[in-house]
């Protein structure tokens, strides 16, 4: 084993409490952060199933020959922003009426309800602007009597939408800082309590970087098993939150990997960041 | 080997710590630096291991300049220098052959060299016995040779001793002194640092005085003045 990873090891056995206390802060530090991108992705998960809803209905005028309104659900399913188009007729109109609402099963008529055509548009043309246009080419032929996208809930979603992610990006940066800043203080602390060694390092000649070597392995284990640890402590809050409060979506793999190493990388910088500054001052 | 030329050295808060200073040290040779406490003398070390640069002047040591040579290669420069303080410097929680091979270790020496050369570092200051002891197990005198063995280790051109009997009793400063003495013998050039006017006056070396930051007197340049003559040469108990 090298040098620089015995003297790692040696920082941890040496330390132990002050390693613990270093690991648990980081695992803390990222846990909030977790927690966070737990609810934020959540929350995006639910706001997404809400716009699957976003629909653009035209109802189609009584006596319309059915070619001509096939042919228009053709050109309009040819649209991009167009995800699926459906054409209701007044028989399923009615059945699907009496379905939802059956209270009033014995108000409803055949004829009374109109045919329709129903747009749903593709993820990321689900805004106001893109809803409005295809309202606008749909409301273009002539049969259609009436158009109807709920215009004031889509605009309100939409908003939400925006307040949400920017809401999202602030606090994710924020909390992302303050475990930065945390996990910093944390290594910087391993750092000073080790500044005698360095010291001697530097006195028999060893160079900048060759003092550098343990301290960012010690960072990286750091990192490491507060990131492990911070996915377990957010793994054991999502079956809770599943079991007494309500179903949740957790992170893919790849996401979870991916904070781990990000907990890793914080730790190596951190003690980059650290360890720089001291040598600088000493 | 080591040439001062007009340094001077000033901080950002206070007076100069040195104030044009002018002196050179031979290869081999044995050297005090005294004066009283503030005089600069920690300060000339520190210039000389180039853990500091001169405010102006140049210092040379071992061929290298402080006006020219690299921060990259302060390092190379430390390892042909050994280097001793008064609080020993050792790291508590490794044994006194750790210590010494930790000298060894962070300049990539062979793992094979580092066992025979620890050995016999550690039998040359006298502690081959307690190889295996930590330091909070040895005396002070015996801290001060594991530290003396660290700094020899490397076969050192210099021998920069801060000093290095300031918290030793007077045995243990005898035999400590007498250890730097023979570690001259064998070539190694050493320059001491010491407010003990009677260790210093006892001895026929060399006596550079500092004030104030400021060279007053130098025996090896310039007849010794009234104030403080050097005695002749007489021999330390070991």
């Amino acid at each position: 084993m090298s040098l620089a990873w015995r003297e790692a090891l040696r920082a941890f056995r040496r330390a132990p409490m002050l390693s613990a206390l270093s690991i648990t802060t980081i695992a803390f530090s990222l846990f909030a952060f977790g927690l966070f991108g737990l609810v934020a992705l959540n929350l995006r998960a639910a706001l997404a199933q809400v716009e699957e809803r976003v629909e653009v209905r035209g109802f189609v005028a009584e006596g319309t020959a059915p070619e001509a309104t096939s042919a228009a659900v053709g050109d309009v399913a040819a649209f991009p922003e167009v995800q699926s188009v459906r054409l209701v007729t007044e028989v399923q109109a009615l059945e699907r009426a009496r379905r939802e609402l059956n209270e009033f099963d014995d108000v409803y008529e055949a004829g009374i309800l109109p045919a329709s055509i129903e747009v749903r548009l593709r993820e990321g043309f689900r805004d106001p602007v893109h809803v409005r246009i295809i309202a606008r080419r749909l409301e273009a032929y002539d049969f259609i009597d009436d158009i109807r996208y709920g215009e004031e809930w889509v605009e309100k979603l939409y908003r939400l939408r925006n307040v949400g992610s920017a809401v999202a990006i602030s606090l994710g940066l924020t909390f992302a800082l303050v475990a930065v800043i945390i996990i910093g203080s944390t290594i910087r602390m391993a750092v000073l309590a080790r500044s005698r060694e360095i010291h001697i390092m530097r006195l028999v000649g060893a160079t900048n970087g060759f003092i550098r070597a343990p301290f960012l392995i010690e960072g990286f284990l750091k990192g490491l098993a507060g990131g492990v640890l911070a996915l377990v402590l957010t793994w054991i809050t999502y079956q809770f939150v599943g079991q007494y409060v309500a179903q949740a979506t957790y992170f893919e793999s790849g996401l979870a990997v991916l904070g781990v190493v990000g907990g890793a990388l914080i730790g190596i910088i951190g003690s980059a960041i650290s360890v720089g500054r001291h040598l600088r001052r000493v | 080997m080591i040439r001062f030329t007009h340094v001077t050295k000033q901080y950002p808060k206070g007076g100069p710590a040195l104030d044009d200073v002018t002196f050179h040290v031979n290869r081999g040779e044995f050297a005090f630096l005294t004066g009283p406490s503030g005089a600069g003398k920690s300060t000339i070390l520190r210039l000389i291991y180039l853990d500091e640069r001169p405010t102006n002047g140049e210092v040379r040591v071992a061929g290298q300049s402080s006006v020219i040579l690299a921060a990259s290669q302060v390092p190379v420069l430390r390892r042909r220098l050994g280097i001793v303080f008064q609080d020993f410097g050792l790291l508590e929680d490794r044994t006194a052959e750790q210590n010494v091979a930790f000298a060894l270790e962070v300049i990539g020496t062979p793992s094979r060299q580092i066992g025979p050369k620890v050995a016999r570092v550690l039998t040359q200051v006298g502690l081959a016995g307690k190889s295996t002891a930590l330091p909070n197990e040895l005396s002070g005198g015996e801290q001060q040779r594991v530290a003396i063995a660290r700094a020899l280790v490397n076969d050192p051109l210099v021998l920069l001793a801060d000093e290095p009997t300031g918290n030793l009793d007077d045995r243990a400063t005898r035999g400590i002194f007498q250890l730097l003495r023979d570690i001259n013998a064998t070539g190694t050039a050493v320059l001491m640092a010491t407010h003990d006017l009677d260790l210093v006056k006892s001895m026929p070396y060399r006596t550079l005085e500092l004030n104030r930051g400021k060279l007053v007197y130098d025996s090896g340049a310039a007849a010794p003045d009234d104030s403080f003559a050097v005695a002749p040469p007489t021999e330390v108990a070991s």
